[in-house]
């Protein structure tokens, strides 16, 4: 092997160079990186397809729970019957694990109406409808529980099913992907 | 590789003008001919041979599947029938390497605790096992993502609850979601980009691969007796000793693999993976493949989303520090008698652990999987560091030769038989 001798010991000219063509390096190489991870972010089209879907909630009846999708995710409009309301209100905040009253999930004059994602808060399977202790959902996977607001009561799910945005233009339309502005 | 017994000659005037510009023979030689093998390597040493030959095989397969296959959501799972039903020998191709996959596992299962049994990870092999785990973890990431391909519904539902299990990662974890995902929640950009690391990931295997072989060839094989080669007579060259014996292996383990293939081919898999993804029902009851259920019992037996993830990479990442978490200094556990029948407790518990994984977590199922992924734990960071201090070990033999031949070992510890930083085989 060849050998090479370092004869300056100073701080000279060259390491500067050396550091300064080192750093551009570095920097010029993470700069390329950033383009590469970005394409694998939600693309243009994926974006476009998040405009907001409208439902007519007309043929939804009492109890009944109907499935629809906004930006490849799951929702679930539920037409809570007057006992399931109920139920939801009249809950000891205490005692949740995600405290939430059910007028906060759920918009004024609508009480009926539940809106909620339909992927549980665990680790994303469908929750069944109807099921569980509390009649709201049960998640099969690893037994998540939820009740007719859609709040965790149960299970290793951490939080409630959120609430997707959307808002009511009319009383037998909601909008979703989009919220009130007034 | 200080012991060669012959080295390599080259004979023709072409080799000698060949070996002088890449000295490729030369390496080939010293590596899998001369390479001195310890004589008394029983069939567990097979497995090494199984696994690369598994390799070869996972790439032979999907190499041509993806020569039929189309990585589009809603093309994916018809082209994968189509591979069943028309395209010729395509159901031999996809049965090879769907059970191929699990043939993998097995073997991979059996190598990591045949270096269990006889503490191959001790010094001086430390990094040769740390590469091991390497591999490990690429080879779950490859299967998990190979499972996906075929759009089925536990394809889907696999991917929505592991993709889920990332997003508990703090700080971090949302944006790892995200570009999994290439969108708001599994779906066509997700099985694209699958496809493509499915692809990418057993070259970077074959790669770590080339590396764990090479560390394995400085200290050379550890054996059933953990005392390193002493002398020539404690050896036999690779070739025709090892070679024949990891051909014979591997034409055992084909026939097993064969039998999968050809009598039971869809065992190993879910029926629910014959129905095409629908994003709106969850199975009943979601499992994951068999090789991976230890680990989902860890995931599920903690009542917290991050707990549970935790646990469960911690189950894989503890193995990485085996080597420092041992305190004996005895490698085989032949020789350790308390600690023997620990390590068929942990095998127990695994198992344990892997039939838990498949059942539904409620009642007393879930009390089971907790008190086995405790002792999991503690086998790791409890028992095998305190056994070391506290045990007495059985006398060694003073050399491999001693040992084939019957020969007692003397008292105490001869000096070589012990785990030395610097020893070489
Ligand atoms: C470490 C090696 C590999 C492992 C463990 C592995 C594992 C898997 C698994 C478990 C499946 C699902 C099988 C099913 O249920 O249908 C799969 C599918 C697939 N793999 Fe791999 N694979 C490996 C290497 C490769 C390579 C190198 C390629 C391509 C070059 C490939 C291409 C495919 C394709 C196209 C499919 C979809 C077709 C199907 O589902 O049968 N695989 N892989
Ligand atoms: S995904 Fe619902 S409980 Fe785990």
């Amino acid at each position: 092997m060849a050998e090479t001798t370092s004869t300056v010991v100073e701080p000279s000219r060259r390491d500067f160079l050396f550091i300064a063509t080192g750093a551009a390096a570095a920097v010029g190489g993470a700069t390329l990186v950033w383009p590469f991870i970005q394409s694998m972010t939600p693309d243009a089209a994926t974006v476009a397809a998040g405009a907001p879907v409208e439902v007519d909630l007309t043929p939804i009846a009492e109890g009944q729970i109907v499935k629809v999708f906004w930006r490849g995710k799951l929702i679930f409009i539920r037409n809570r019957t007057a006992a399931e309301v109920k139920a939801a209100e009249d809950v000891n905040l205490a005692s949740l694990r995600d405290p939430q009253p059910d007028s906060a999930r759920v918009k004024p004059g609508h009480t009926q109406w539940l809106i909620v994602y339909g992927n549980c808060t665990h680790l994303g399977c469908v929750p069944l409808g109807h099921q569980g202790p509390y009649e709201g959902w049960f998640c099969p996977c690893h037994g998540s529980i939820f009740d007719t607001s859609g709040r965790v009561r149960g299970g290793p799910a951490p939080i409630n099913l959120p609430i997707p945005p959307y808002t009511f233009t009319s009383d037998t339309k909601i909008v979703i992907g989009q919220e009130a502005t007034a | 590789m200080s012991q060669h017994s012959t080295t390599y000659v080259p004979k023709s005037a072409f080799a000698k003008w060949f070996e002088s510009r890449l000295p490729i023979a030369g390496l080939v030689h010293s590596s899998f001919i001369a390479f001195p093998v310890p004589r008394n390597l029983n069939y567990f040493w097979t497995f090494g041979a199984i696994l690369a030959f598994m390799l070869v095989s996972q790439i032979v397969t999907g190499v041509f599947l993806a020569m039929y296959y189309t990585p589009n959501a809603s093309l994916a799972f018809q082209s994968v029938e189509h591979i069943m039903r028309d395209v010729n020998y395509g159901w031999l191709l996809r049965y090879l390497h769907a059970n191929g996959a699990s043939m993998f596992f097995i073997a991979v299962y059996i190598h990591i605790f045949r270096g269990l049994y006889y503490g191959s990870y001790k010094a001086p092999r430390e990094i040769l096992w740390i590469l091991g785990v390497v591999i490990y973890g690429l080879m779950m990431a490859t299967a998990f993502m190979g499972y996906v391909l075929p759009w089925g519904q536990m394809s889907f539902w696999g991917a929505t609850v592991i993709t889920n299990i990332l997003a508990a990662i703090p700080v971090v974890g949302d944006t790892i979601q995200s570009l999994l995902w290439g969108g708001y929640s599994v779906g066509n950009p997700t099985l694209n980009r699958f496809f493509s690391i499915h692809y990418l990931l057993p070259f970077m295997i074959v790669g770590v691969v080339i590396l764990h072989i090479w560390a394995l060839h400085v200290p050379g094989q550890n054996n059933p007796t953990g005392v390193p080669i002493k002398s020539g007579k404690d050896a036999v060259p690779f070739t025709p000793y090892a070679t024949i014996k990891d051909i014979f292996a591997t034409v055992v383990f084909m026939i097993f693999f064969a039998w999968f293939v050809f009598y039971i081919p869809n065992f190993l898999g879910h029926a629910d993976n014959y129905v095409p993804a629908n994003p709106a029902v969850t199975p009943t009851h979601i499992v994951p493949e068999w090789y991976f259920l230890p680990f989902y019992a860890i995931l599920r037996a903690i009542p917290d989303k991050l707990g549970g993830v935790i646990a469960m990479f911690a189950a894989i990442a503890v193995l990485a520090f085996l080597p420092w978490l041992d305190t004996s200094k005895v490698r085989s556990t032949n020789y350790r008698p308390l600690y023997k029948q620990f390590f068929w407790i942990l095998v127990a518990d695994t198992l344990l652990l892997g039939w838990l994984g498949a059942k539904p977590p409620e009642g007393w199922y879930v009390v089971v999987s907790q008190i086995a992924t405790a002792y999991y734990f503690i086998h790791f960071l409890v028992i095998l560091p305190v056994l070391g201090f506290i045990e007495r070990p059985l006398p060694l033999p003073n050399s491999i030769l001693d040992s084939v031949m019957g020969v007692k070992g003397g008292a105490g510890l001869p000096s070589g038989a012990k785990a030395e930083p610097q020893a070489k085989g």
